[in-house]
């Protein structure tokens, strides 16, 4: 790893989460102590219901820790709006909207719809094939198009941190490989950093550069794995011989 | 896109749907042929006093009488208006109390055990207070056209609102959107499939309030000519005004479906 890579961009330090409601309260999150390298791809894998989405919306400020700390460049994340890019399981395009509006939607949001950003924004839009589709609706085009939307549209306001939540658990199989192969060339293409949640350890194999392993609820760190793949594509890396090794590793650690 | 030199099998296929199409209308106009001409014959051969059920020449002839004395339009005139009003300010009223209590959990707390007793409660009960507070103008009449249809308005527009897709709200907070911005770009988009429902709702709503306000305290309109054929036995005046009543509430309604068409066009 070079030192860029080595500046951690997103810090969780000693995090934990309890949830209250009528019922009783629950500890969701649990000393959680991790961080994600500038320009790295991080995935974190965790038995289902251990968490998982509570860690990205920890990190993106909709949720606020009980206890601990989490940092963007050493700042508070609660100070960090803007920095980043949210991506949720289905696509969530507004079918009410064209694409091109809602690719720009969060310019607009954050009031930064300028001609300058815009451009950038339709510009990302041509350079991944949906240039042609801009003035179509979402109910025209096929979930893997609408996914790369999506993702174009978390993209739009250069946000420095992609935190992505099972992205490709609503697509059909084939879709989801190619789908994931083109959003693993997109990010790498944009440089950007991501955090990827997911249940599924193939994916978070052909995608990231290091995993996070979570236990069960109360989810906290099990073990960090270094990859390894380097700049190999999602569906090269599932052809490869290391690919089933560490599907076995993984999945001892996971336990369920 | 779609391919538009459509195979002869296809072709065959186009023309047995419009042929569908062209047999249910055959039959609908058939049905209505079949009530009044059935309606016509006995009352023609006084199998049952047409003074009583009338006839569809007798409704004819009373709408051609009022027609030319010119009572005609000005017994539409006064009921459209009531109703048009009535209908306007509980839609636009009724979306702005559910925008109120969609924003304010507390509120919507707080208020929903009068809501659903205001929902029960029959508001033609209203009926003296309303006289007393307003006579017997038209005022009366659209004050209860809003009674009837402001809380129907409410409740279906708050669970329009209230059905505002949950992932999509965190996508908008989590691109830091105020909750200005969520209602504006989000919640109230994606209720307009609630709005048009309940605009149909409302418009069977609205002609309920003014024909009751009518029945209650009026001088004129449709309410009152039915009312006052019933006092006096002109029971073709009666069934006159109700069939004035069935085309014109038909029309509002179909009007509505228009503008549903204009406006959805893609599928929420």
């Amino acid at each position: 790893m070079n030192e860029i890579l080595d500046r951690h961009i997103l810090s969780f330090k000693d995090v934990s989460l309890t949830y209250h409601t009528k019922e009783g309260e629950t500890l969701a999150v649990k000393g959680l102590d991790f961080y994600v390298r500038e320009g790295e791809f991080m995935a974190v894998i965790g038995p289902s219901g251990c968490g998982k989405t509570t860690v990205l919306s920890l990190a993106a400020g909709l949720l606020k820790p009980s206890s601990g700390e989490i940092t963007v460049r050493g700042r508070p994340a609660r100070e960090s709006a803007g920095k980043f890019g949210y991506m949720l399981q289905k696509d969530e395009l507004f079918p009410w909207r064209n694409i091109e509006k809602n690719i720009t939607l969060p310019l607009e949001i954050s009031k930064k719809n300028t001609p300058e950003n815009r451009q950038r924004a339709l510009g990302l839009a041509k350079k991944y094939g949906l240039g042609e589709f801009l003035r179509y609706y979402p109910d025209q085009l096929s979930g893997g198009m609408r996914q790369r939307a999506a993702l174009i549209r978390t993209l739009a306001p250069a946000p420095e941190i992609l935190l992505l939540d099972e992205p490709f658990s609503a697509l059909d199989y084939q879709t989801r490989l190619s789908v994931c192969n083109d959003v693993y060339s997109i990010i790498r293409g944009e440089k950007k950093t991501a955090l990827l949640v997911t249940h599924d350890i193939s994916e978070a194999i052909s995608l990231a550069d290091r995993i996070l392993v979570l236990s069960k609820r109360p989810a906290k760190a099990v073990a960090v794995h270094e990859i390894g793949f380097e700049e190999m594509s999602p569906l090269k890396r599932r052809e490869s011989p290391q690919f089933s090794v560490w599907f076995e590793k993984l999945w001892k650690e996971l336990n369920i | 896109m779609k391919n538009k030199n459509y195979s002869g099998e296809h072709l065959a296929f186009l023309k047995k749907e419009k042929k569908n199409v062209a047999i249910v209308w055959a039959a609908r106009v058939g049905v209505l042929a079949l009530i009044l001409g059935v309606w016509e014959l006995i009352a023609q051969l006084e199998l049952v006093d047409p003074f009583i059920i009338s006839s569809p020449s007798r409704i004819a002839a009373m709408i051609g009488e009022l027609w030319s004395n010119g009572s005609l339009f000005y017994h539409i005139g006064t009921t459209l208006w009531e109703t048009l009003a009535g209908f306007a300010i509980a839609v636009v009223l009724g979306s702005l109390i559910a925008l109120a209590l969609w924003w304010s959990e507390r509120a919507r707390k707080i208020l929903e055990p009068y809501i659903v007793v205001l929902n029960s409660l029959p508001k033609i009960a209203l009926g003296p207070v309303i006289i007393v507070w307003f006579g017997s103008g038209s005022s009366a009449i659209i004050f209860m056209t809003v009674l009837v249809g402001i809380i129907v308005a409410v409740m279906n527009m708050l669970s329009g609102f209230l059905a505002t897709d949950k992932n999509k709200i965190t996508l908008l907070r989590s691109m830091g959107a105020s909750k200005m911005q969520i209602l504006t770009k989000l919640v109230i988009p994606s209720a307009l499939p609630e709005f048009i429902g309940m605009l149909k709702i409302c418009v069977g709503m609205a002609w309920i309030g003014s024909i009751m306000g009518e029945y209650i305290a009026s001088k004129a309109g449709l309410g009152y000519l039915i009312v006052y054929g019933g006092q006096v036995f002109k029971l073709d005046l009666v069934m006159a005004a109700t069939f004035i009543l069935c085309v014109l509430a038909a029309g509002m309604y179909f009007l509505v479906v228009l503008a549903e068409k204009l406006v959805i066009k893609h599928p929420r």
